[in-house]
């Protein structure tokens, strides 16, 4: 069961309180959560939620990958999950939109509700959900063909767009939301993987645009890139957040710290932590995360 | 070293933190040295002592402008994050009280160098006021720096829960030395001085309670400094 944040000391202090003095002796005495105590702290739900996680457990064959996990995805909030590697964090992502059903020995129990639906509910078509929660992945994956074809290849199969007309409007609009437009503009027909490492996985986030999810799900989205398009992606992040709810994954301290409003910190299957990601990086609840994020884990 | 500063998987990040540290420690040793120096200077009417303070303030200076540069590279290459960063913002705060606790003791050596060009001028009850004031802030001084050395809440809070006690022994010797004036007005220089020599030990007890803050803020993550004035002025301290 999780715990609520206001059962830790509270970052400010009543200045309307005479007694500041006992205040700061209170304060004192609450130490951060032990790195024993697996269970999570923050607050896990939202008031605005877009998906509503209730006690995931992943499993692998015999390794439990995910345990009891609950959390909340805002609507049009990015969502930080920070954790070292093995921890969960992109099992749980890709628990988001189906995409561990491709593996056979994985098993997902829970609920994750999207607009009252149960997305693991076996009536649920996971091809219309991939389109509702698009991912974009580490490495940029454009398909071998035209930068246009990259972006129209979805509406198509989703059946968004049939006239050329409206395809043309789709690729327009997709490349100038992912901040591409500008410099491919004139030349659509040529290759996607002609583009350099950053334009590739902005064209990808432009293909996943391009089906009008809401939400997209990014999976270490800026690891192979150089700052400059790392930077041209996370602005992108900051403007698509305004119509889009986001879940990105990332091993950067810094770009969770700049890009998200709340972060969830993942460590051997458990959330540890979940909260406003000021908070988080200034002073987290929780011994383990603190370790994690000061890189003195072990 | 202090543990709070150990345990990074990059070790080099102990040592870099470590060495600020301690850098600072010996910012905070040299500062209260020159503290206990001007305080004998005044009580003793010691010119030595008072000479020795104003030769050593550029050292102290130059340890400041030291550890800014240390800060400044330790921030661009390894982006500290949470505890760390609050151990950061903190040697950054800190020894810029340190450099204006060691302005204050400089303040006090010049005004003792002045007031001895004549005849000794301090009436007992003046020299026992200003042993009292700076008995007490020196010995906050002292208490902070080892608050800080070890990062202790408890030794930290004792010199904030002890404010009034400084505020009411200033308050007290600022009376008095008024109380001189009002009665014989060729004492108003010499009152000006000792007045201004009173309010150096002030700072100097405000600077180590803000220092003390600061060990609050690393530990806990909790800036206290602006409540605890509003509630001073609340309180009207």
């Amino acid at each position: 069961m999780a715990k609520k944040i206001n059962e830790q000391p509270e970052t400010t202090i009543d200045i309307n309180d005479n007694h500041v003095k006992d205040t700061i002796e209170i304060h004192s005495s609450k130490p951060k959560v032990s790195r024993e105590d697996r269970s999570t702290m923050g607050e896990i739900r939202v008031s605005n939620p877009r998906m509503r996680c209730s006690d995931i457990n992943v499993y692998y064959g015999d390794k439990h990958a995910i345990k009891n996990l609950n959390l909340d995805v805002g609507n049009s909030e990015i969502l930080a999950m920070i954790g070292p590697s093995g921890c969960g964090k992109s099992t749980f992502l890709r628990c988001l939109n189906r995409m561990n059903d491709t593996i056979d020995i994985c098993r997902v129990t829970g609920s994750i509700e999207m607009d009252d639906k149960d997305i693991n509910d076996s009536s649920i078509d996971v091809v219309p959900l991939r389109a509702t929660v698009g991912m974009v992945f580490q490495k940029p994956n454009p398909f071998p063909k035209s930068i246009r074809e990259n972006i129209t290849f979805g509406p198509k199969i989703h059946g968004l767009a049939s006239h050329k007309d409206d395809l043309e409007g789709i690729v327009e609009t997709s490349l100038k939301k992912a901040g591409l437009w500008g410099e491919v503009k004139d030349r659509l027909d040529q290759p996607g993987t002609g583009l350099s490492g950053g334009q590739q996985q902005r064209l990808c986030i432009a293909r996943t645009i391009a089906v009008e999810p809401e939400i997209i799900l990014m999976d270490e989205p800026c690891s192979a890139l150089d700052p400059i398009s790392t930077a041209a992606i996370e602005e992108l992040m900051m403007d698509l957040k305004e119509n889009f709810s986001i879940c990105i994954v990332t091993h950067s301290m810094q770009q969770a710290a700049r890009v998200s409003e709340r972060t969830a910190y993942f460590h051997l299957g458990d959330l540890i932590e979940v909260g406003d990601t000021k908070q988080i990086f200034n002073n987290p609840l929780h011994q383990l995360t603190e370790d994690y994020i000061t890189g003195r884990f072990g | 070293m202090n543990q709070s500063l150990e345990g990074h998987a990059d070790h080099r990040f102990d040592g870099e933190l470590s060495s600020l540290h301690l850098l600072i420690l010996k910012m905070g040793g040299l500062t209260l040295n020159q503290s206990q120096l001007s305080l004998q200077a005044i009580l003793q009417q010691d010119i030595v002592a008072a000479q020795t303070v104003i030769g050593k303030e550029p050292d102290i200076d130059s340890l400041e402008a030291t550890v800014d540069s240390r800060i400044v590279e330790l921030i661009s290459k390894r982006s500290p994050i949470a505890k760390d960063l609050r151990i950061t913002m903190a040697f950054s705060k800190i020894v810029v009280d340190l450099e204006h606790v060691a302005d204050e003791a400089a303040k006090i050596a010049t005004i003792v160098l002045i007031l001895n060009d004549g005849n000794p001028k301090l009436s007992k009850r003046q020299t026992r006021d200003i042993a009292s004031m700076g008995k007490l802030s020196v010995g906050y001084l002292e208490t902070a720096i080892q608050a800080f050395d070890t990062l202790d809440v408890k030794l930290a809070n004792s010199i904030l829960n002890a404010e009034l006690e400084l505020n009411e022994e200033f308050q007290s010797a600022l009376r008095y030395s008024m109380t001189f004036v009002l009665e014989d007005a060729r004492t108003l220089g010499n009152s000006i001085n000792i007045m201004l020599m009173l309010k150096s030990l002030e700072r100097i007890g405000t600077h180590a309670q803000n220092i003390a803050e600061y060990v609050i803020y690393v530990v806990h993550g909790i800036n206290i400094h602006h409540q605890r004035r509003a509630t001073d002025k609340k309180n009207g301290n």
